[in-house]
């Protein structure tokens, strides 16, 4: 197999890059995709709470660039995609337990057995983001529609391409369109013109975010959830299909449910 | 077969997220914590086939309702419990 691989990464903390990589990952899993997802912040194990896999940890990456097991030992298998697995972070080390060259060499023998592997990318600009996007082909980064998020999501592209890196993707996280319709948020448009990047996906905020981590369950297998329905589309666009962004949509389909009453 | 795995699906939304979130966090922080003192994991697994051992020596038991597992304690340490079901018959001699 050849895949590929992609960093999810922001700059800034906090903006949704663990919330993206699972639901990014589950759904390209449901697709029927092969899935491995790589959580790259080494100290602050996240990606597999999200997922709901902590109890079944025992491994980490840091076990694997160690020697202490085979790479094939640490991938868990998530508990509803056979074709998903998730490399976790150790808990106990921090980000110089792993060098760049390491991680380089990992990506290319995952690339070997998946479509696709993800890397879920720590916050910042030292040297565990310098281990995230060590061997990747791609990167998705994710911004909040703030002017401190886009800011640093600035500087992450600029720092990408200088590793040469280029082309990345947006992901403009936790909109909601009730303040961009009053003016009190950043548009869609303008954040891609200021950036100058493609456009991957827009996810509204929602509550439902909250309720699938408090399950170790993504949303995007939750059918309320709106956010759900837009990393599915953003899974979808991976994939080469050209579906329209949810923003459009669901200004349309609430006028619509509104004129027959449904809402 | 089908029924029963829609109840399974039912009863897990009916349970408060917030309540699976409580004991999710639990368990986890458990974990991390016997990370941080050298634990394996393994070692509960371990522990309790020797116990199981060391125990029936003496009485019988329960092996099934076995359960031996880590709690908090207090902020940093960590308590191991055991509860050990003895069988009912024994305890009518
Ligand atoms: N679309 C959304 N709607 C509501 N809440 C969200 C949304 N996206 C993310 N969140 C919440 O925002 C918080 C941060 O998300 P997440 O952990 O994915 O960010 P991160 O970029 O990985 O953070 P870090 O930089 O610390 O790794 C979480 O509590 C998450 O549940
Ligand atoms: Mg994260």
């Amino acid at each position: 197999m050849d895949g590929k691989s992609y960093v999810i990464t922001s700059g800034k903390g906090g903006v949704g890059k663990t919330t993206t990589v699972a639901n990014i990952g589950t759904g390209l899993a449901k697709l029927g995709r092969k899935v491995v997802l790589i959580d790259a912040d080494i100290g602050l194990r996240n990606l597999d709470v999200v997922l709901g896999l902590e109890n079944r940890i025992v491994y980490d990456i840091v076990d694997v660039v160690e020697g202490n097991c085979r790479l094939e030992q640490a991938l868990i298998r998530d508990k509803r995609y056979s074709s998903l697995h998730l490399l976790p972070a150790a808990q106990t080390r921090d980000k110089t337990a792993v060098e760049p060259g390491q991680m380089r060499e990992l990506m290319e023998e995952l690339k070997e057995d998946y479509d696709y592997v993800i890397v879920d990318s720590p916050a910042g600009i030292e040297r565990g983001f310098k281990n995230a996007i060590a061997g990747v082909d791609e990167a998705v980064v994710v911004t909040t529609p703030e002017v401190s998020a886009v800011r640093d999501a600035d500087r992450i592209i600029g720092m990408l391409e200088a590793e040469g890196i280029s082309g990345a993707d947006l992901i403009i996280n936790r909109v909601r369109m009730d303040m961009v319709k009053k003016g009190d948020m950043m548009n869609i448009e303008d954040m891609v013109e200021i950036l100058a990047v493609d456009q991957l996906g827009v996810i509204p905020e929602d509550e439902e975010i909250v309720v699938s981590t408090n399950r170790g369950k993504p949303a995007v297998l939750v059918d309320k959830s709106k956010a759900g329905q837009a990393f599915w589309n953003v899974a979808r666009r991976i994939e080469g299909e050209e579906v329209p962004m949810l923003s459009l949509e669901e200004g349309f389909f609430d006028k619509f449910k509104e004129f027959f009453g449904w809402s | 077969m089908f029924e029963a795995v829609k109840e399974i699906f039912k009863r897990e939304d009916k349970e408060k997220s917030k309540d699976v979130a409580k004991e999710r966090l639990r368990l986890v922080l458990v974990h991390d914590r016997m990370d941080r003192m050298g634990i394996s994991r393994d070692v509960l697994n371990d522990m309790k086939e020797d116990l199981i051992e060391v125990i029936s020596k003496h009485l019988e038991i329960d092996q099934k309702g076995l359960e031996i597992n880590f709690e908090r304690q207090d902020k940093d340490s960590v308590a191991l419990e055991a509860n050990i079901p003895i069988k009912n018959e024994q305890q009518k001699e």
